[in-house]
């Protein structure tokens, strides 16, 4: 069969900049194909930063950013959004905390006029913190306690990995810690970290860039300038030896294991590390990749296998230190040194003989499919945009990723294949509790 | 107490004008074989989505499961490491699912790779071989995936929901056991390929950066071949649901309960269908709903509560769900009858019914506006008889409903005196509490 590849294409997102006085930093990005628009505000505090005793408070904090705030009473943001025909959410990840619409865009100004609100402050009371503690505590029982395989491995893994307070907590939280925030703590959280300098603002879709401007300015003029803190450095050192632990999970059914290894820093590094996102590719996408014709079908030793970079699979939306991880589960009974040893061995074998005529040009094909079809959604551009500008200062990167993952070589790959070494691993196996 | 800010008097700025729903261009055409193709056109991203929407009711379950799992397995020319590599290729990937109604082939592909995707498809429709390897490595993987599906509270509570209000009917059972799957052989794939896999009644959609006469030629081109002959089957319409006593599934140890109530609901083309719709968002269906309002951000029982209108092709259910914590298992229902009751008892108020009637067109915009979202649209419609052009009619419709008609439909598909109640949780510390307001009736998981 030929090996010709596809041609990668690209898209044409116009970007503009700007900064206001108090420091938030805004993105646009204009796109009128539909009647839509998507308006996102990232700020710079995620998982990493909560305080120790404090487990889960990002996430809590940013359920709090829901529940009111200067000209808005409690349910007050639900209800202006979807009664513009929008829909909303917020999210919390290591390195930033997300807040988002996606609306028709007559509704733009509302849209700033909510995000300008609680950037002015939320209305932070006791009676909101304690149920939006009991709403967290369900969220963690749907996610993690009442269901198999909870929490593994974005909750599982990091402990094995890291060492240190930032890198290896649950970021969901305990229970025992939800329960002991506080308001005050609330109120130090925001101060510290929800500060104009610490933001930013992107909005996409069907706007006009200079009434979009204007519309910024006075809502979000206006708000309180106050500076960025200093970011932690979270650094960690590589492993020099494997780390393996297991737990048994009463729910799960059948084994299953991850792995992780530490890659190069995504911001610092980014050449260095785009080459590990192209391998986890090669190594799992799809029915021709290595793994799965490996593991799956050939030695039938996985029934199901994964791989990505990041815990919570977010390539270009996190900092150092982050790792590639592969997991997989396993038939019943299955032996999960088998299946480590085996992903050395194929990992060693591409180090060793590299990529077969096409492989990798099929796969940089199919990820640039990917990477379009993201950012077909409105919001998707609002919301990577303002993470590329809060951690790079390059929200046009956007742009630039399928032509970037198509121009990674076959060496650079067989490089990063080389350094996946069961030495610089740190894995966790899940033992079947709910075998039958 | 507010520890931040104090109280302000900012106005809410107002929206401005709603922009006119705007259907893009589009074409259809039915081929010679039966095929209809539907083509449509959304530049935005230089990529195609696919989505082929083949009648498939009827067919034996866990047979038709493993053709699912195995149609991309091989064909004459190709091995499935292959039709994965040439998909690759062109940026494309190709899966298959199927329920009760339908067998579905979807992907999505870079633009330029929309033709040799259509010959892989023609590829795999016309010549899969469900190789003997291949189907046993399937099956024992589905065996797996079922085990662990089994293991999910929200699959078991779907499970027990199905067959309390299908009864005998082909949607009461929708996974089969793994004893039944471990008998499926590569030849019972072969004739029930030959038997249900055939263009007739099936519709292809494709949704792109391309020319819709183009798209239409393209697939004319390269689908003819594909054959017309097999059989069809009728779904019988759905039963209407029974209401009876509280049915209970005991899953010992459960630190949630999930709770399921089934309430009638009628098919999209129905005259009471946007009125539904309207009061289903002011009941449960979206956030700024009474009952999300109630249970999440007033009682803290729960994360995510929703309630939904299920539209299949022999007919349609309202299902709401939620998670709540055990031990508060019996007041989330008390609540739940509780707004159910209001709704069929009481006149919304019209602010209620304007925001509902934002949100519902709203949506309809967002949904149009990328290409899988389009495409998963018309195809969903496509298999309900309906066409894009619906959306208009259905948007006039929202935009007509009154607080008169919604109190009407309210009365008539949400009397909790309707529901079916069906909730998973640990028996032995909900039962009772549950038996306090209603009959209750316990089963094992």
């Amino acid at each position: 069969m030929p090996t010709r590849r596809a041609k990668i294409p690209a898209t044409k997102y116009p970007v503009e900049r700007f900064t206001l006085d108090n420091g938030l930093r805004v993105v646009l990005t204009p796109d009128r194909s539909a009647p839509v628009i998507g308006v996102a505000v990232v700020y710079d505090v995620g998982i990493r930063s909560e305080p120790e005793g404090r487990t889960g408070f990002a996430h809590l904090f940013e359920h709090l950013m829901f529940q009111g705030s200067e000209n808005l009473e409690k349910l007050a943001h639900f209800r202006h959004v979807q009664g513009a025909g929008g829909t909303f959410n917020g999210s919390t990840h290591l390195d930033y905390t997300d807040y988002f619409e996606t609306l028709p865009s007559n509704a733009l100004e509302r849209a700033l006029f909510l995000e300008a609100d609680r950037m002015r402050g939320p209305r932070l009371t006791e009676e909101n913190l304690r149920n939006q503690v009991d709403v967290v505590k369900e969220e963690i029982r749907v996610n993690v306690l009442n269901r198999p395989y909870g929490g593994f491995p974005w909750l599982t893994l990091p402990p094995v990995m890291f060492d240190t307070f930032p890198n290896a907590h649950d970021g969901y939280g305990s229970f025992d810690d939800l329960e002991s925030a506080t308001v005050a703590d609330a109120a130090d959280f925001f101060r510290r970290y929800y500060a104009s300098g610490n933001a930013v603002l992107a909005v996409s879709g069907d706007v006009d860039v200079a009434e979009a401007t204007e519309l910024i300015t006075r809502h979000f003029g206006d708000v309180p300038a106050r500076p960025a803190p200093k970011r932690p450095d979270f650094a960690e050192p590589d492993l020099t030896a494997e780390r393996r632990t297991s737990y048994t999970d009463k729910l799960a059914p059948l084994p299953a294991v991850a792995g992780a290894w530490r890659v190069p820093d995504p911001v610092t590094d980014f050449a260095g590390y785009l080459p590990y996102v192209v391998l986890a590719e090669v190594l799992t996408d799809g029915d021709a990749s290595r793994l799965v014709e490996r593991l799956v079908q050939r030695d039938r030793s996985v029934t199901s296998l994964g791989g990505y970079l990041g815990f919570m699979g977010d390539p270009f939306d996190v900092r150092d230190p982050t790792a590639l991880l592969l997991q997989a589960h396993l038939p019943p009974g299955g032996d999960v040194d088998k299946v480590l040893r085996t992903i050395d061995e194929e990992l060693d074998r591409l180090a060793t003989d590299g990529l077969t005529a096409g492989e990798l040009e099929r796969t940089q094909a199919r990820m640039a499919t990917h990477l379009l079809r993201e950012t077909d959604a409105v919001l998707g551009r609002a919301l990577r945009m303002a993470v590329l500008e809060q951690q790079r200062g390059e929200p046009g990167l956007l742009n630039e990723l399928p032509r970037l993952v198509g121009e990674v070589t076959e060496e650079q790959v067989r490089v990063a294949a080389a350094t996946v070494r069961p030495e610089r691993r740190a894995s966790i196996e899940v033992i079947a509790g709910g075998a039958r | 107490m507010t520890a931040t800010v104090e109280t302000g008097t900012r106005p809410l700025p107002p929206l401005g004008p709603n922009r006119k729903l705007k259907l893009p261009k589009q074409a259809e055409r039915t081929l010679a074989n039966g095929l209809t193709v539907i083509a449509v056109r959304r530049p935005a991203v230089p990529l195609v989505e696919l989505r082929l929407w083949m009648p498939f009711g009827r067919t034996h379950l866990a047979r038709g499961a493993m053709l699912a799992e195995t149609i991309l397995s091989g064909t004459e020319t190709h091995t499935a490491t292959q039709i994965a590599a040439e998909l690759q290729k062109v940026g494309g990937g190709l899966s298959a699912g199927v329920d009760p109604d339908r067998l579905m082939l979807s992907g999505a592909g870079l633009v330029t790779g929309l033709d040799r995707m259509l010959e892989i498809l023609a590829d795999v429709l016309t010549g899969a071989t469900y190789p003997g390897d291949w189907v046993e490595t399937e099956r024992d993987r589905l065996v797996d995936r079922i085990q662990v599906a089994q293991s999910q509270p929200a699959h078991l509570a779907r499970t027990a929901l199905l067959k309390r209000i299908y009864g005998k009917h082909p949607y009461a059972i929708q996974t089969p056991e793994p004893g039944q799957v471990r008998a499926v052989r590569p030849p019972v794939l072969r004739t029930l390929h030959a038997e249900r896999v055939h263009p007739a009644g099936a519709v292809l959609v494709l949704v792109g950066d391309m020319q819709p006469e183009r798209a239409l030629d393209a697939a004319e081109r390269v689908l003819a071949g594909w054959n017309g002959d097999g059989h069809t089957a009728e779904l019988p319409p759905a039963p209407p649901l029974e209401p009876g006593p509280l049915l209970l599934v005991d899953r010992p140890g459960s630190v949630q309960s999930s709770l399921r109530i089934a309430l009638p609901a009628i098919p999209r083309t129905h005259p009471d269908h946007a009125a539904l719709q309207l009061a289903n968002l002011v009941f449960g269906g979206y956030f700024s709903s009474r009952w999300v309002e109630n249970i999440r951000e007033d009682k803290g029982y729960t994360y995510g509560p929703h309630s939904l209108v299920e539209h299949s092709v022999a007919g349609s259910v309202l299902v709401a769900a939620a998670e709540v914590a055990t031990e508060v298992t019996a007041p989330a229902l008390l609540e739940t009858t509780y707004e159910l009751g209001r709704l069929a008892s009481l006149r919304v108020k019209p602010e209620e019914l304007e925001q509902a009637r934002q949100y519902a067109l709203g949506t309809l915009q967002l949904g149009m506006s990328t290409q899988a979202g389009l495409a998963s649209l018309t195809s969903a419609y496509a298999g309900n008889g309906l066409r894009l052009d619906f959306l208009a009619e259905h948007a006039a419709r929202l935009a007509k409903a009154t607080v008169d008609d919604v109190a009407e439909v309210a009365a008539r598909y949400l009397a909790p005196a309707k529901a079916v109640i069906v909730v998973l949780g640990d028996a032995e510390r909900v039962a009772g509490p549950l038996s306090a307001l209603t009959p209750v009736r316990t089963e094992p998981a």
